[in-house]
């Protein structure tokens, strides 16, 4: 044969075993067809590990908020906001930013904006939905240039908790 | 009858059945549990949506953001809810803002760009919300288009993306049938829900199960019979989206109305 058909192939064969050779090294050992087979089966079973382990928890949930704030979550359980959890106002107490509790203490940001009470309290009739039954209010009439802080205390949000 | 009349009954009437079987159709408890006991493992993670209770608050997707650090303001998220606005003339009309993130705070519907539509309160026929995320479906298209295997499905069903071996090619995000994926405006590699697996498997709930002020939202696992949504799954008028693809959802929702897609 002449050599230039033989030699373009002995440059690729030479390319596909370098390939194979780095592919030894670079594939790490756990990566192959796992239980689902050829079509579902492949990845590398050390990343499920990392998932679990690599990625932090930031919202805690109330029981944790409780543990300090005992008094707090006692006034709001007493009311309609029973059900929200304090990080939905408040952040998440184990932020990247504030770890909250810490050696300091950081505050957590409270957001106090009209925006956060309208999510539920502004009026929609929307009669499949449980959003009809929650007691609402029109944002454009409704004091529409003030905080709802103003004159409602999200823990004790009927006006008669106004402090 | 000439053939132009034929076609058109003929397509109505096809259309017709479609929707009529479409309407009453509700998953059946035997297929579940064949699924539910194909394989050995003991867990089997399952999302349950109940779309009467969501108010369309929107707390879920601000806390899914902030647990796994999507950018606040980047027009992407694992999770969102629709509205969906169905007036008395027939009319439907659908809108996520910003995927519900700040929740919906108005009466008008976002149309597109700038554009928002007013439906009056007695022309409304039904209305609600319908919270998505991804569905780990038991047959993902995603994981078989992927070509370096970086998307998998772990032992437990829940579908991963390993961060690290993404190339950003962006097949599975083409081969989502859902629309769940995009790319990590952080890390560029492809990015969706996946049930906060960092939380679930320390015996968390996952960030929007816990946010959720109205229980709309549950996990279980489908494989414990003792388990309240495996129960609910079970025994209960429950359905999946996009039945007719195949993939097989382990996102179950009450209440799902053929008007959502
Ligand atoms: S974008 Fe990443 S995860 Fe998706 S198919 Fe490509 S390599 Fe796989
Ligand atoms: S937090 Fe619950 S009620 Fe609010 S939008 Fe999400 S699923 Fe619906």
């Amino acid at each position: 044969m002449k050599s230039h058909v033989f030699r373009p192939l002995l440059v690729v064969i030479g390319l596909v075993v370098i390939v194979l050779i780095i592919r030894v090294f670079y594939v790490p050992k756990d990566f192959g067809i796992h239980e689902r087979g050829y079509m579902y089966g492949w990845y590398r079973e050390g990343n499920i590990e990392e998932w679990k382990t690599q990625v932090k928890v930031k919202y805690q949930g109330k029981e944790y908020c409780s543990g300090c704030h005992a008094d707090k979550v006692q006034t709001i359980d007493k009311t309609p906001h029973a059900v929200i959890q304090c990080e939905n106002c408040h952040g998440p107490a184990n932020d990247a930013i504030a770890d909250h509790p810490s050696e300091q203490r950081p505050k957590l940001t409270i957001d106090k904006t009209r925006g956060q009470c309208l999510r539920c309290h502004s009026k929609l009739h929307y009669p499949s939905s449980g959003r009809d039954k929650i007691r609402g209010i029109d944002p454009d009439k409704h004091n529409p240039d003030i905080e709802c802080v103003m004159c409602h205390n999200p823990h004790k949000p009927s006006l008669e908790g106004l402090k | 009858m000439n053939r132009r009349d034929f076609l058109k009954n003929t397509v109505k009437g096809v259309a017709g059945l479609g929707i009529s079987a479409a309407a009453i159709e509700f998953l059946n408890p035997k297929d579940i549990l064949a699924n539910i006991n194909k394989d050995t493992a003991k867990v089997r993670w399952a999302f349950l949506v109940n779309t009467y209770k969501c108010v369309g608050c929107g707390f879920c997707v601000k806390a899914c953001k902030q647990e796994n650090e999507i950018p606040y303001d980047a027009n992407v998220t694992r999770t969102w809810v629709e509205r969906y606005v169905i007036t008395k003339d027939g009319k439907r009309y659908a809108d996520t803002p910003k995927g519900a993130r700040d929740g919906f705070i108005t009466t008008k519907i976002e149309m597109g760009k700038d554009k928002f539509q007013e439906v009056k309160d007695e022309d409304i026929q039904k209305a609600f919300f319908v919270p998505k995320l991804c569905n780990q479906c038991e047959n993902p298209p995603c994981v078989q288009v992927c070509p370096v295997g970086a998307t998998y499905q772990a032992p437990d069903g829940v579908v991963l993306v390993d961060r690290t071996w993404c190339i950003g090619c962006g097949y599975c995000i083409m081969g989502c049938p859902y629309g769940v994926r995009f790319f990590h405006p952080k890390y560029h590699t492809a990015e969706k829900c996946n049930f906060c697996y960092h939380r679930i498997t320390k015996g968390l709930k996952t960030a929007c199960v816990q946010a959720c002020p109205f229980g709309a939202r549950q996990i279980g696992n489908i494989k414990d019979p003792n388990d309240p949504i495996t129960k609910i799954i079970l025994t209960e008028r429950v359905g999946i989206l996009k039945e007719e693809f195949g993939t097989k959802p382990q996102v179950f929702y009450i209440g799902l109305d053929r008007e959502v897609k």
